[in-house]
């Protein structure tokens, strides 16, 4: 499904990713951990193509067709749907708009319900939203766009205790559905790379692979609960000397 | 008590007595507008180009929906008619001569040596607009009337008169335009509106002018106690220039007054547009807002708010955005109270469109142009309503114009 090759990365003349390299397979979800000022965003955010974002080498693959060095629209149209750390207030786009011009003729109104959003339809995006109410909007436009891989920056992060929840068991039906088994999830076709730094997302949502991104670099990769086990026991600092040992 | 021999001998001397603001016109360039007109008894039985240009700037041919109509072409009335009955419509001259008392409304509030606009308006004794809703009677329907320039290098001069009674309530659409053959002319336009105890007078004005035209609209607005007085401006067309600077002043105790500016400058013109408003007594109230956009052209958004009378408040907003190094936007928010217990604020903002939003947009998967477009019309939304579905098709393609330049 994406395929990310030796991805090298500037930001404002500053290298934050250094030869990446992951794969998310088709029916795969797979969640990227790694301390803070990682490159973790940088990373997702280059994945959809936001301007400042250089890719200085490397490639980009998305349903084996490059695409490097397109458009965010392009990305987005092919299906790549993304709900970033932190976006930006939308003064004067009212909630309701931008969901119907997504949904086109799908019904949104039981999601809305669901997620507890059909008193913010009216508002302006993320216009006074609190933190969980901004990912709960986010996820209803997600869930309009309906994408066939979604990038998740740290979900989970600035969100109330009861919003959790539902975010949390929202983003694991977007993504799995009623599946369980990898097998299966092959079968219903949609991917997800989520970071996460706390790892309080696989509380609600089966991982297949974890990657750890220190520094702008992969460490390692392997089986998420082990993974996440492992550094909060030993600590980040644990992945570099591993990583020293390994080479 | 002004006597027409005062007002005739001051009208004299302001002859040449420029403007405070804005381009320097000289009227002797253009010819008075014609004074007579073809009369249509019916809007209705207009070619379909005119339909349209009425159409567009929000007035409605066959008058659904609408509590009367009134149409001025150049200097003369071409249509006047009413179907709610409660309320008088009639062209000023007419109404000058029905009612004695008028002539205590008239050039009252204008002064008529406010500069050479408004002393040749009073001198070409222009002609205009009178509408009046009685005591206590509230218009179900707006009331529209056109101001529409119908010939080439003239000066068009029209005087309007609007009174709203003791604890009623008008709505009025206005819609300036211009023929399409006319390139060149001079709109000056004096409105004095009266709005009294408990009153409600809700205005909307939409300009739709052409690229070589200048536009001098001169207004107050006299608000006595509790009355209220909205004010919708759009003008989104290309012109030559447009300066305006309608001054509301709140006499009477909890007196409110809002203004929505919406303008849109294109390449080649520049919009100075201000709205001022006086708080002459305690707890009166008023919110400026204006949200321009410049795709080359000039932009002046000025407000004024000046206090002087105890627990007051008023809000200022200038965001203006610019959406090519070719434009210009200027704010000059002016705030000044002269009394210690009074609240006054502005915020003003001038800019680009952030990047930040329209990728975020994208990465919902609109084109960048749909995305500068959603953000625009966002921008521009300041809740007008009564707008007919026509003006906001027109106010889209405008919108997704804009959009497209902004690439
Ligand atoms: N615009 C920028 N210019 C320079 N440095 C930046 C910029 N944005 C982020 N950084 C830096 O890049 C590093 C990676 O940031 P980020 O991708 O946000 O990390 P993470 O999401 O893993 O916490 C951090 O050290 C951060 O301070
Ligand atoms: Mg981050």
């Amino acid at each position: 499904m994406l395929e990310v090759k030796d991805l090298t990365v500037e930001v404002g003349g500053k290298e934050l990713l250094k030869d990446v390299n992951l794969k998310v397979e088709k029916g795969y979800t797979n969640i990227i951990l790694g301390p803070n000022g990682a490159g973790k965003t940088a990373l997702l955010m280059t994945l959809m193509g936001f301007s400042g974002y250089k890719i200085v080498s490397g490639q980009i693959l998305f349903k084996g067709e490059d695409i490097t060095h397109m458009s965010i629209d392009e990305r987005a149209t092919r299906g790549i749907g993304i709900m970033t750390q932190r976006p930006p207030n939308m003064t004067g786009v009212k909630l309701k708009n931008l969901l119907k011009l997504i949904a086109g003729d799908k019904d949104m109104e039981q999601m809305a319900e669901s997620l507890d959003m059909i008193r913010f339809m009216e508002r302006d995006i993320n216009v006074g939203f609190s933190g969980g109410e901004i990912k709960r909007s986010e996820l209803l436009q997600l869930a309009a766009q309906s994408p066939c891989i979604y990038l998740f920056d740290e979900p989970e992060s600035g969100v109330d205790l009861m919003s959790i929840d539902i975010i949390g068991s929202t983003i694991n039906d977007l993504v799995h559905g009623d599946s369980t088994c990898p097998g299966d999830r092959k079968g219903h076709g949609k991917s997800a790379l989520i970071i996460t730094h706390t790892g309080k997302i696989l509380d609600y949502i089966e991982a297949d692979r974890a990657y750890v991104l220190c520094n702008g670099t992969i460490m390692c990769e392997g089986n998420p609960r082990e993974m996440l086990q492992e550094i909060k026991e030993n600590g980040y600092e644990e992945c570099i000397t591993c990583k020293l040992k390994k080479a | 008590m002004q006597t027409e021999e005062s007002l005739k001998k001051r009208a004299k001397a302001a002859l040449r007595k420029e403007a405070a603001y804005g381009e320097k016109f000289d009227l002797d360039e253009y010819s008075i507008a014609p004074k007579e007109t073809k009369y249509t008894d019916n809007l209705n039985e207009l070619d379909e180009k005119s339909q349209r240009t009425l159409l567009n700037v929000g007035v409605v041919p066959s008058g659904e929906g609408r509590g009367g109509s009134l149409v001025m072409v150049d200097n003369a009335i071409s249509h006047s008619s009413v179907s709610d009955r409660e309320i008088e419509l009639m062209p000023l001259h007419f109404a000058m001569q029905k009612h004695d008392w008028l002539k205590d409304y008239s050039w009252n509030l204008v002064p008529v040596d406010a500069d050479k606009y408004t002393a040749t308006s009073y001198l070409e004794n222009a002609n205009g607009y009178f509408i009046r809703a009685p005591e206590g009677v509230k218009t179900k329907l707006p009331i529209q009337t056109c101001l529409l320039m119908g010939s080439k290098d003239v000066s068009q001069t029209v005087h309007n008169i609007v009174i709203v009674e003791e604890n009623a309530r008008l709505d009025v659409i206005t819609g300036c335009s211009t023929s399409s053959d006319v390139d060149k002319a001079m709109h000056l336009g004096i409105s004095e509106m009266y709005v009294k105890k408990g009153g409600t007078l809700n205005f909307t004005m939409i300009h739709n002018w052409a690229e070589q035209i200048g536009v001098r609209p001169r207004t107050v607005i006299h608000l006595e106690e509790g009355a209220t007085f909205i004010n919708n401006y759009v003008t989104l067309k290309a012109v030559k220039s447009i300066q305006s600077y309608p001054t509301a002043r709140l006499t009477g105790k909890g007196a409110f007054a809002r203004f929505n500016t919406i303008a849109v400058a294109h390449p080649g013109s520049e919009l100075d547009l201000g709205s001022r408003v006086i708080f002459d007594a305690p707890d009166t109230k008023a919110e400026l807002v204006s949200r321009t956009i410049t795709t080359g052209g000039t932009v002046i958004a000025r407000g004024e708010m000046i206090g002087n009378a105890v627990q007051s408040k008023g809000h200022l907003e200038c965001h203006g955005l610019v959406l090519n190094s070719k434009g210009t936007q200027r704010a000059i928010p002016i705030l000044e109270a002269n009394v210690d217990d009074i609240e006054l604020t502005h915020e003003a903002a001038v800019g680009r469109i952030a990047r930040e939003q329209v990728e975020y947009l994208m990465a919902r998967g609109l084109s960048e142009e749909e995305a500068v477009g959603m953000i625009v019309r966002g921008f521009l939304d300041v809740g007008i309503s009564g707008i007919p579905d026509e003006l906001q098709k027109d106010i889209d393609e405008t919108i997704a114009q804009i959009g497209k330049s902004a690439m």
